[in-house]
């Protein structure tokens, strides 16, 4: 049988823009304001909100542990929960390229559904374009994500006070190690999933709990090394993690090792950096490690007066280092 | 790996109260004392100094032009290691001249050019072949293997350099005063110890072949201190897991069939006799400036960037005038700034500065 | 300037190896350790195996260290 494929009349607005929304969009999600295909979706919600946005353009669109759709979805429930803002509604605008098969936009569309149904997000408005062959790369989702503001004072690096514990919620790196291994194939086998999911129901018992978080950030593009310079430079203070403590995986290890990469500037796509008072800290860890997604929640540093503005990382052997922001993208090096 | 309690090598070290300065000349060396911040867990009295350890660093600015020039022609893909690919040029880059549509890919081994060049038959496959004794074997080896299955459109720009060469002409430059050399553990796996007795003989300086996790630089540390203290010049192995006295001598045989020793142009150390490697005429049909005889002009490198004193050890990297300012790693000025395991970049990232 | 690192060989089939090391399953090629058996270890330098690890040789820089005590 001939694979059904995207082209250029999916996206005319025509009748084949119609049928795509009608049988392939809108029987995956369970939402009124979705289903009532108005301009605009009709919301109820009040209160302190939380809106964010995000675009993702991930090669491949398939990788072991997720694909483009679960990223667009986690991505946008991931940046709420850097609040800890409860994710309500969605949107979603999916850019296809000309030729791709209607099965694989299948199995991103589904991807997508399981990943808000597991988050409790609803998907209330979309939008698709197509593109000619060539003029993008398969499949390309922007989301944005409206959400209400669960702690008082909100999260924020303003927050962070010298003491104050540093945590990640699970092994770093897997998720940007896993689509390097999917986009080049340097290794014959990689038993590595990515970490992609939404993290919000993690963080929400942890919210639930009472427990006062100064900040929070998903440690992702630029990884864990990057996320901790940034909130050191937006506190103002040091940011701590030893060496020792920081959960890596030995797959990441040994491919990081193999391909001369550092996993601390690996992307994480569903862990979270928690900063919160020290007297918090091991309450947290209980909390968040009876949660399947952070199992192996870790605390991997304090924050200090001094130096200012600078995230260190203390070494094995005594000595420290300057976590520094990413600057390019990594390349496997021989050197 | 070691199992060592790295105070209680420090302490030994201290205890000794010996005043040196050893050199290392091994990129991967650098970003592992680096990473680890050895430096400071040194007593005072004992200095590390980076010398010519990096292979893209010490590429001379016009054979970057040549690599860069080559992306730039129709139907050539430059296959290159990722480490090749942010470093400057006079003008661009490889990654700019990829952003422009020139065709670089980055490959991890020399022999996925094989399988490049087989996938893409009506193109040329250019492999920028650099590296020290340790990458050249598998480059020759690589060779070999393009001619035994007669692979036409694969070619190798060579820029191997040889390491004890380049201290040699580091030595008799007398700019600095060294107490003796953290030796590169893996070209030491290829070389063997022997290539190095002229540090002993010539110089009368220690060397300690060493090994890459930070235990091991501490323990060769121990023992170049241990040897100043007994007015020894030993070429020592600590590295010993890896390396054999005799080096690797299948490997030391494919590199000799298939390349032999020529001058090459260092940054930093100039035009140095046998301290590259060129193609034996049986592979020349594989030697890309053959197949492509570029005239690259007006090559120059940045006027007061530092490199050449960095990588002689003249200076450190946050002596030189552009450092942090002028030169960063997102918008570096010399190689030792943008390469992975050049001092610059190692300074910059890993050390704390105002 | 040369990253290399230990790896455990599981197959060896000509000039070729497959190699693991946590989770991570490699082909490398093997012409410059004929010697190498399957359960040695090798120092991988860019697809190629180097050198055949000899743990025994590590310990006996390890000894280096307890003759330290004698020096004053």
């Amino acid at each position: 049988m001939k694979k059904e494929i995207i082209t250029l009349a999916h996206g005319s607005g025509g009748r084949p823009t119609q049928d795509l929304i009608e049988r392939h969009i809108l029987p995956r999600f369970d939402s009124a304001p979705l289903k009532q295909l108005l301009d605009s979706a009709l919301l109820e919600c009040s209160g302190r909100l939380a809106f964010t946005t995000d675009a993702f353009v991930v090669h491949p669109i398939f990788f072991p542990g997720g694909d483009i759709g679960k990223l667009a979805v986690s991505g946008s429930i991931n940046d709420l929960a850097a609040v800890a803002a409860e994710p309500l509604f969605l949107s979603a605008s999916l850019i296809l390229e000309e030729g791709l098969e209607v099965e694989e936009l299948d199995r991103v569309l589904e991807s997508m559904s399981r990943t808000c149904k597991e988050a409790g997000v609803a998907l209330v408005t979309g939008d698709t374009k197509v593109v000619e062959k060539g003029a993008g790369d398969k499949l390309y989702i922007s989301t944005s994500a409206i959400g209400v503001r669960r702690q008082i004072p909100d999260p924020q690096p303003a927050l962070i006070s010298p003491g104050d514990a540093i945590l990640v919620t699970g092994p770093i790196g897997e998720h940007g190690m896993a689509v390097l291994q999917a986009r080049e194939s340097f290794f014959r086998n990689l038993e590595l999933q990515s970490d992609c999911a939404p993290v919000w129901p993690l963080i929400d018992s942890l919210v639930k709990a009472g427990l006062k978080i100064n900040a929070m950030r998903d440690p992702t593009r630029g990884g864990l090394a990057t996320t901790l310079a940034e909130l050191a430079r937006e506190s103002g203070l040091c940011l701590q993690a030893e060496e020792d403590k920081i959960p890596i995986g030995e797959t990441v290890r040994a491919a990081c090792d193999m391909l001369g990469l550092d996993p601390l500037y690996l992307a994480c796509e569903g862990r979270m950096v928690i900063i919160l008072p020290k007297k918090n800290a091991e309450k947290a860890l209980t909390v968040l490690k009876g949660h399947p997604l952070g199992t192996q929640a870790t605390l991997i540093g304090e924050c200090l007066e001094k130096p200012e503005g600078v995230a260190l990382l203390s070494t094995r052997i005594g000595g420290r280092r300057v976590l520094a922001p990413l600057s390019g993208e990594q390349l496997p090096r021989i050197c | 790996m070691l199992s060592l309690e790295p105070r209680e090598v420090l302490s030994k070290i201290s205890k000794m109260g010996v005043s040196a300065s050893f050199m290392e000349v091994c990129g991967t060396h650098t970003v592992s004392i680096a990473r680890s911040g050895l430096k400071k867990l040194l007593p005072d009295s004992v200095k590390l100094i980076s010398g010519p350890g990096c292979p893209v660093c010490v590429t001379a600015q016009v054979d970057i032009d040549y690599a860069i020039a080559l992306a730039h022609q129709p139907g050539v893909i430059v296959a290159t290691f990722g480490d090749m690919v942010r470093v400057p040029g006079t003008e661009t880059s490889l990654l700019e001249a990829r952003a422009s549509g020139g065709k670089v890919e980055v490959v991890y081994s020399p022999m996925d050019s094989l399988n490049l060049a087989r996938a893409h038959p009506k193109e040329e496959v250019v492999f920028l072949a650099v590296g020290f004794e340790t990458t050249a074997p598998l480059i020759a080896r690589t060779v070999q293997t393009a001619k035994a299955e007669n692979i036409p459109n694969l070619s190798f720009l060579v820029l191997h350099k040889l390491i004890p060469p380049a201290m040699r002409a580091l030595l008799a430059l007398k700019e600095i005063q060294l107490d003796g050399f953290i030796l590169p553990g893996h070209v030491c796996a290829i070389l063997g110890s022997k290539p190095f007795l002229f540090l002993k003989e010539e110089f009368h300086l220690p060397g300690v072949i060493t090994g890459f996790e930070p235990d091991d630089i501490l323990l060769a540390l121990f023992m170049l201190v241990k040897q100043k203290k007994e007015d020894r010049a030993d070429i020592e192995i600590q590295y010993r897991r890896a390396v054999r006295p005799e080096g690797n001598p299948q490997a030391l045989k494919v590199m000799e069939e298939v390349f032999e020793p020529q001058e090459a142009n260092w940054r930093g150390l100039g035009i140095i006799p046998e301290s590259g490697l060129a193609l034996r005429h049986p592979y020349w049909d594989f030697d890309a400036r053959r197949r492509f005889p570029l005239k690259i002009m007006g090559s120059r490198e940045y006027p007061a960037c530092g490199c050449g004193e960095v990588l002689r050890g003249v200076i450190s990297p946050q002596e030189c005038p552009l450092f942090g300012r002028v030169c960063t790693p997102d918008s570096p000025v010399g190689p030792c700034m943008v390469s992975s395991e050049g001092s610059c970049a190692a300074a910059y990232h890993y050390e704390e500065h105002p | 300037m040369c990253l290399g690192i230990p790896v455990k060989i599981v197959e060896i089939k000509d000039q070729e190896a497959l190699v693991e090391v946590g989770g991570l399953k490699q082909t490398i090629r093997t012409d410059f350790v004929p010697e190498a058996q399957v359960g040695d270890y090798v120092i991988v330098h860019a697809g190629f195996a180097i050198s055949v690890l000899e743990e025994e040789e590590a310990r006996e820089t390890l000894e280096l260290l307890k003759d330290a005590d004698v020096i004053p």
